[in-house]
């Protein structure tokens, strides 16, 4: 165990990058009071595929970042958690990464890589499990052609923390799609972003979140065009239900001078299932050359649709029931999309059992 | 044998400038088996009392009585009328998003029947019912009536109909909107729950073209909030010819 070293930059709350997140429940993640366990919590589910190795080695980072825990996190932590996945190799099945959580007496500062060697194809599904305090930087690079589904699943008990940047760096040509699922902790910040350093190469990031009573849950997306002639996406849906779920969600897309023929779009739909809870959505489109194909942003916020209920209702089903089915019906969109059935069903499930414990 | 009674029923919609009266004072009693047509102009309520016998929150009951076989109706929750055995199939079909159709018959039929239809005859019973109603079987895999056309919608309604077997169905314009083959497919579809369950029928329509199918016992004209006049299905043909004027003028 060791204390962390406190010469980098507290955040105060009053930072844009701040300005929602509770720091007094971060644990001392962002003033460097916690206490750091050197656990590697990280592992895989099963044997790997001969294209695929998973080892821990020094990296040096892949983009730099502003972010004060991400600093920490590099300062303290030598070795890097790496998943690479050869060139050329075409992996069906999805490859698990599990990390059960160790408790909440003390931190673990995660650093962990995903690479993609050229045309690579792959699916990496993260399960965070369990209770923990937890500050990750995850980067992910592709090589150019390649293509990465990135499922990374935030199923946490109750009491954990889990701050995290998901930076993924996409080369000539690759697509990269990422679904980001946050249903459990006490707080969850995720920085999903997105570098493009080649043209051709298309990043999807889609998400849901689902936040209960006394929930903090953060995404703040940031998507950097700084090359011609790639596609973004980002379409995020939340839940909120019961006193005090608090969502955030910052769309951060960037085109750049030099990036001609940039098609992007974002969305953000929140539903406030009861009183008592926030949601923040903030778009943030900032856009410095015309010469573009497309962009745009839509946000919004709503309740129960009363008509769908009442339609579903007048055929025998009971309130709990519709609210149910408009819920899942709601979420399916995107969790449909992760392919994986078993996974799917599970984080329904967990989103039945969160709606009936908020009493929606 | 079942008897759906509406007695003096009145209701009103809450809006910007207060509650307003839509329906003054409904008396009407149908039993099983019977076909009751209701016609009227618009806006007279005649969805309102449709909604209102279902339980749609937006309709606030001021006065009388709905019973079904002597139990009240306006005390019972939306689904507790579906399960007493009442069922609306809507003018405006309502979109749910992400919610399959088969998910959605299956959820409806588990509630209505109080157990989970056994999977093997479910299937054949849902294929059965998509069958006779024209219905391509895609439609199971697509979420309820999102994207359908109108005339789609009304069918849906009635494959629900037949296999969900309420005892009283409110059919409210299901004949809007349907092409000449649509119209013959969904009036075959009421006749056949009519005949199979001994069902009875309140059906909202403008047009005397479906009572052609659906042979009404009796026919009431609503106007103003309430009914003005009831006759035999030849009062039918004479609203026809003559339209509403007798009535709305009163
Ligand atoms: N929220 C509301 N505010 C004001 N008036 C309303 C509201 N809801 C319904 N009404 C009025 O109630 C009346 C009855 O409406 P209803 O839909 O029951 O008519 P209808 O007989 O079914 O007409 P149609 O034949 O056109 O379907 C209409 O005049 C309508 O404008
Ligand atoms: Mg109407």
């Amino acid at each position: 165990m060791s204390v962390l070293t406190t010469n980098y930059l507290t955040p105060s709350g009053r930072e844009e990058a701040w300005r929602f997140t509770p720091l007094k429940r971060l644990r001392g993640l962002h003033d460097g009071s916690v206490v750091v366990d050197q656990r590697h919590s990280l592992t895989t589910k099963s044997a790997l595929p001969a294209e695929v190795s998973f080892t821990r080695e020094a990296l040096s980072p892949l983009a730099t970042s502003d972010d004060v825990i991400i600093e920490r996190i590099r300062g303290e932590a030598t070795d890097v958690a790496h998943l690479h996945i050869a060139a050329d190799a075409q992996i069906k099945e999805a490859i698990f990464l599990t990390r059960l959580g160790g408790g909440v007496d003390s931190a673990e500062l995660s650093r962990v890589r995903i690479s993609l060697g050229s045309h690579a194809v792959a699916t990496v599904i993260v399960e965070n499990i369990g209770d923990t305090i937890l500050a990750e930087d995850l980067e992910i690079s592709l090589a150019p052609g390649s293509s990465l589904t990135f499922v990374s699943l935030q199923e946490f008990d109750a009491k954990s923390v889990y701050t995290a940047r998901h930076h993924a760096v996409v080369d000539k040509d690759a697509t990269f799609k990422s679904i980001t699922v946050t249903v459990g902790g006490d707080v969850v910040r995720i920085l999903p972003t997105v570098e493009f350093i080649a043209p051709g190469a298309c990043a999807e990031l889609l998400g849901v979140y689902f936040a209960t009573t006394g929930q903090f849950f953060e995404h703040r997306m940031h998507v950097d065009h700084a090359v011609p002639h790639a596609k973004s996406r980002v379409n995020f849906k939340g839940a909120l239900a019961g006193k005090d779920a608090h969502t955030v969600w910052i769309g951060d897309v960037l085109i750049r001078a030099v990036a001609e023929g940039t098609d992007t779009y974002e969305l953000n739909r929140n539903l406030l299932l009861t009183d008592g809870a926030r949601a923040d959505s903030v778009p943030n489109l900032e856009i410095e050359t015309g010469e573009i194909v497309g962009a745009g942003h839509a946000s919004t916020t709503g309740r129960f649709d009363d008509e769908q209920l009442f339609y579903l209702m007048s055929r025998g089903i009971t309130v709990e029931n519709a609210r149910r089915l408009v819920v899942r019906g709601f979420f399916s969109e995107i969790i449909n999309e992760i392919g994986n059935e078993e996974v799917q069903e599970r984080l329904m499930a967990r989103i039945d059992g969160e709606l009936e414990k908020a009493g929606a | 044998m079942s008897t759906l009674e509406i007695r003096g029923l009145q209701v009103s919609v809450d809006t910007e400038n207060g509650a307003v009266e839509i329906l003054k004072g409904v008396d009407l009693t149908i039993n099983s088996g019977e076909t009751h047509a209701i016609m009227g102009p618009n806006g007279s309520g005649k969805s309102t009392l449709a909604y209102s016998i279902a339980g749609h929150p937006r309709y606030t009951i001021t006065g009388g009585s709905v019973t079904l076989d002597g139990a009240d109706v306006l005390d019972m929750t939306v689904d507790e009328r579906a399960k007493a055995g009442l069922f609306l199939a809507m003018q405006y079909p309502v979109e749910v998003p992400g919610v399959s159709v088969s998910n959605f018959l299956r959820t409806a039929a588990t509630a209505l029947r109080g157990e989970a239809p056994k999977l093997r005859t479910w299937v054949a019973e849902v294929k059965e019912a998509m069958e006779a109603l024209n219905m391509d079987p895609a439609f199971a895999t697509r979420n309820v009536n999102e994207g359908f056309s109108g005339g789609e919608k009304k069918r849906h309604e009635i494959m629900q109909l037949e296999l969900l077997k309420p005892k009283m169905a409110i059919l409210d314009e299901t004949d809007s909107g349907l092409d000449v083959d649509a119209l013959r497919i969904v009036s075959e579809g009421v006749n056949r729950a009519k005949a199979n369950n001994n069902l009875g029928v309140l059906l909202i329509t403008h047009y005397t073209r479906i009572l052609k199918y659906i042979k009404p016992d009796f026919v009431h004209v609503f106007a103003n909030g309430h009914i003005v006049e009831e006759g035999g299905p030849d009062l039918a043909d004479k609203l026809e010819a003559n339209g509403y004027a007798d009535y709305v003028s009163k």
